[in-house]
């Protein structure tokens, strides 16, 4: 067998897939909340706990009603976007508004549902916040539906620190729920059958699993980049994101576009989770830190670009595995000197657009 | 400084009516100073120097977020930083408490200049996410660098000392007096810093940077100048810290410290004079009460940014202010 700098080839291989594994995660993320920022303004700080609770949402599945990962693929997705459009409609979207009826509406129903259905009736965690939501998500909408012709007045501009904030206190909550309920040790989930074992390339043995992670956050990347830049429906989203107003005055219901957009992005980040289940224990822990390596990568990538946030994430994945074979010590923080050093030569992040 | 003849532009607020707002600021000033006095005596004074400690902190990040208009998410850094190098120097330096308090000061001043110049490079949101990152670079730092900072246990049993080698401060209510002057100390010069030219150029930029630049100041060294002023004051609530509790953690240096300072400014008022005082004793009081109720806190802590952000933007001292149309 050769070696490459004293260091053997199974060693160096293997860092190399779990950082291109890692820099799926990194790919996918930090693409959600691209995509969320270009068209909402804000950055979600609570991708991280979405991404935690796609993967714990894939666990409920499988332990609780006996869907195994097939369907959590789906599933798991379409569940914590579906929460993502709830949180987004009741609480993000009335940042602008002057009238706060919805919101104190939502916040109020959904503690006191909450607390009724844990403390008192003793639910579990999960159930008593599905419900919760559910119920305050209704009672919003359906203040929404009568107050239709109230104006509350939008004010046009938001300090978008205030939607780093909202999504920052949001990522506490469901943080603390599931470690509450779950502690941080961290639950099983098994790969699936079908892609249990794995191939022996020659230089390196590939669990199946890892190439499977790869490809699929591949495909769901490049497919995200040919909706938003290849479709009618992109190209809404692209006018939207450009010029809001002058969208909707050609009939654009630009409201729901966020809506969906947001939905979407999260559901991105849910995606990701799912993934990660198998190769990471499900944890509530998992996305506190990733989601602050994905902001780097964001700020190393800049937010301007799909093509940009997808070969960043990779590529950062892969040099974050290198430096685990040639320098562990520095593993945990190369991605944020990387930043520094970018913020120096190219302030404006390497595919992003001068402000 | 070629900027300064523009301090004494007519915009500044007329005479008469500054005066009044000085004047209401010297009595609750007053009044909070003679609190402080006798507080020890009714409350229990390690709970009121962990306050004074956190309303300090708060100060110095409301500087940076309320006047500068710079929302930093990363001054645990500066914080936990400066409590390592307090506690360190303290126990094994064998220095007296008020030269560990200083070098850590210095220390996180240094740490906010380098961190400052590179984060002053983008703005808004980007700025946040790189303070958030910085400081995570300081946290893996300190984990991994367990013979400084001892790793998960930090740094234990640190001795309080002889305050300038004569005055033992082993005794809380003396080490509470000497607490109670350094945040006294450290709230009077932000409050200097703010009424300064300097400050009012702060708010400008704050306001409309834009236009600031056109009116030729060089708004990127005024926003280092707050931003290391700002890390700074917080290194010197997390050196304090660390001699008070003979502690310097983990906790201190990590990320979640950074949204509670955020969280105490935004619940006490933002760009408010005292209301990150208000906000730190209302948060602590709030978490020394829901001490056991672990993780909890956490939720607590959420649902108060949710509704504060939504509801409540102000915060407590805003509001106050409002309604007797004197800024607070």
């Amino acid at each position: 067998m050769f070696e490459l700098l004293g260091i053997p080839p199974q060693a160096l291989f293997g860092q190399l897939l779990l950082g291109l594994i890692n820099g799926s995660f990194y790919a996918i993320l930090s693409l959600g909340l691209a995509v969320i920022f270009g068209l909402l303004n804000i950055i979600n700080f609570t991708h991280g706990a979405q991404y935690m609770m796609g993967a714990f949402v894939a666990w409920m599945l499988l332990n609780w009603l006996g869907l195994g990962y097939w369907s959590a693929f789906i599933l798991s997705p379409v569940i914590v976007g579906i929460v993502g459009v709830v949180l987004e409609r009741n609480l993000i979207a009335q940042l602008a508004s002057t009238d706060k009826v919805r919101s104190l509406l939502f916040l109020v129903a959904t503690l006191v549902v909450f607390i009724v259905s844990y403390a008192a009736i003793g639910w579990s965690m999960a159930l008593s916040l599905f419900l919760a939501l559910a119920i305050g998500g209704g009672l919003g909408a359906a203040w929404a539906h009568y107050a239709r012709d109230r104006i509350g007045v939008v004010e046009g501009h938001v300090d978008h620190l205030y939607g780093l904030l909202l999504t920052f206190g949001l990522a506490l909550i469901i943080q603390g729920l599931f470690r509450n309920e779950y502690g941080s040790s961290g639950l099983p989930y098994q790969i699936p059958a079908q892609l249990t074992g794995g191939q022996n390339l020659g230089f390196m043995f590939l669990p199946n699993y890892r190439g499977w992670v790869v490809v699929a956050s591949l495909v769901v990347c490049l497919a995200t980049w040919f909706t938003i830049e290849k479709t009618r429906l992109g190209a809404y989203l692209r006018a939207a994101t450009e010029n809001a107003t002058l969208t909707q005055a050609f009939g654009i219901n630009v409201p729901r576009l966020v809506t969906l957009t947001y939905g979407f992005g999260v559901g991105l980040a849910a995606f990701a989770g799912v993934l990660a289940a198998p190769i990471y224990s499900v944890n509530p822990t998992m996305g506190e830190n990733l989601i602050i390596v994905v902001f780097a990568v964001v700020v190393i990538g800049g937010m301007g670009s799909i093509l940009g946030a997808i070969v960043t994430g990779f590529g950062l994945g892969l040099i974050e595995g290198l430096t685990k074979v040639f320098y562990p010590e520095a593993s945990n923080t190369v991605i944020f000197i990387i930043m520094a050093i970018v913020l120096l030569i190219k302030p404006a992040g390497l595919f992003g657009r001068a402000a | 400084m070629a900027d300064s003849a523009a301090i004494d532009s007519p915009l500044a607020p007329p005479v008469s009516e500054s005066r009044g707002v000085e004047a209401l600021h010297r009595a609750i000033f007053i009044g909070l100073a003679a609190l402080l006095v006798v507080a020890p005596f009714v409350v229990y004074p390690v709970f009121l120097m962990k306050v004074l400690c956190f309303a300090l902190f708060a100060c110095a990040f409301n500087l940076l977020l309320g006047y500068g208009g710079l929302l930093s998410f990363g001054h645990a850094a500066y914080f936990g930083m400066a409590s390592y190098v307090s506690a360190y120097t303290a126990k094994y330096w064998g220095l007296t408490p008020e030269l560990a308090i200083l070098l850590g000061t210095v220390v996180a001043g240094f740490l906010g200049l380098a961190f400052g110049a590179l984060a002053i490079r983008r703005q808004g949101i980007y700025f946040a996410m790189i303070t958030l990152a910085l400081a995570q670079m300081v946290f893996f730092f300190s984990l991994q660098t367990p013979r400084f900072t001892g790793g998960e246990d930090g740094i234990q049993a640190v001795p309080r000392g002889k305050l300038f080698g004569l005055l033992s401060l082993a005794d809380d209510r003396v080490l509470y007096y000497v607490v109670a002057a350094i945040f006294l100390a450290g709230f009077l010069l932000i409050y200097r810093v703010i009424h300064s030219p300097f400050g009012q150029v702060l708010k400008a930029i704050r306001d409309n940077e834009p236009r600031a630049v056109s009116l030729g100041y060089r708004t990127a060294q005024y926003k280092l100048a707050v931003f290391v002023l700002s890390a700074t004051l917080a290194g010197l609530a997390g050196a304090t810290k660390a001699i008070v509790f003979q502690l310097a953690s983990l906790t201190d240096v990590n990320w979640p410290m950074s949204g509670e300072v955020v969280l105490m400014t935004l619940v006490g008022g933002m760009g408010t004079v005292f209301g990150p005082i208000a906000g730190a004793a209302v948060i602590i009081a709030m978490e020394n009460y829901l001490a056991q109720l672990g993780s909890w806190v956490l939720v607590v802590q959420g649902v108060i940014f949710v509704a504060c952000v939504l509801l409540f933007r102000e915060g407590i001292v805003g509001v106050i202010g409002k309604r007797i149309k004197q800024p607070l």
